[in-house]
């Protein structure tokens, strides 16, 4: 019998990950697919709940999860372009605009 | 029984797959990783009754998101970043802090597991007989009308940013 634990620790556990690609990897593209994992982990966690209560308004935020994520992909993405344009590079370390 | 193997096999894939998905030199295989991640997560969503979000997933994570990223890394050099070092110096203390976090998420739900029984009878016999895509349909467009708008806003700005922020400069604006 799978319980809502089941889906909780799975949700923790790819919130982890992200939280370790995102602080630990020095490419930016990697820390932004671990922002979408994290977001994933997220999603899992609503969907339980919504599912254990028998609401739909989990589901519903997950929608709207989905979309945060959708834009900020969007946005995120822009940002490493134009970034790439100016540094040539994907290293966040070199991204030091405006440190001085 | 067949729930719980299922939810075992897309579990595995899905926390196997996000931790090669944050290991690999190379950013293509990240994105294939990625995937596989999206699709296992669909699959957990199937297990949880929420068959509309198992396609929204698959379809705006999938085919979306996970196809931007792939053109922003065939317009970037992969090259290079392939032979730079692949973790920052901090990367112990990085783990550390990770393993206080799921020890501590862990404790939380260890503690609070008994809490998680079911009250008897919430469910109306009526709102089960309709459809997953129609309830969250319904929801959606009557109590969280706004938000949904909101949301709406939210992407035709995310549009637009994202346009501006990557279009190439004209000799007017020079």
């Amino acid at each position: 019998m799978v319980t809502t634990i089941h889906y909780l620790l799975l949700g923790a556990a790819l919130f982890t990950i992200g939280i370790i690609g995102v602080l630990t990897r020095r490419n930016i593209m990697i820390i932004l697919m671990s922002i979408e994992l994290m977001m994933n982990a997220v999603n899992i966690n609503l969907i339980a709940f919504s599912d254990h209560l028998q609401q739909v308004t989990g589901q519903v935020f997950a929608i709207f999860v989905i979309v945060v994520a959708a834009a900020e992909a969007a946005v995120g993405l822009g940002i490493v372009i134009a970034m790439f344009k100016n540094k040539e590079t994907m290293n966040i370390n070199e991204i030091d605009l405006m440190k001085w | 029984m067949l729930e719980l193997v299922l939810f075992y096999i897309f579990a595995a894939i899905a926390v196997v797959s996000a931790i090669l998905v944050i290991q690999q030199r190379n950013v293509v295989h990240s994105a294939a990783f990625l995937g596989a991640t999206l699709f296992a997560v669909a699959g957990v969503f199937l297990t949880l009754n929420a068959e509309f979000l198992a396609g929204v997933q698959v379809i705006v994570y999938v085919g979306g998101i996970l196809v931007l990223f792939v053109f922003v890394i065939m317009l970037i050099s992969v090259e290079r970043a392939e032979h730079e070092r692949q973790y920052n110096r901090q990367w112990t203390i990085a783990l550390i802090t990770s393993a206080i976090l799921i020890a501590q998420i862990g404790y939380g739900l260890y503690r609070g597991k008994d809490s998680f029984v079911l009250p008897a009878a919430v469910i109306p016999p009526v709102v089960a007989a309709e459809g997953n895509s129609e309830m969250v349909g319904t929801a959606l467009y009557t109590t969280y009308l706004l938000p949904f708008e909101i949301a709406s806003i939210l992407l035709l700005v995310a549009i637009v940013g994202a346009v501006v922020l990557s279009k190439r400069r004209t000799q007017a604006e020079e």
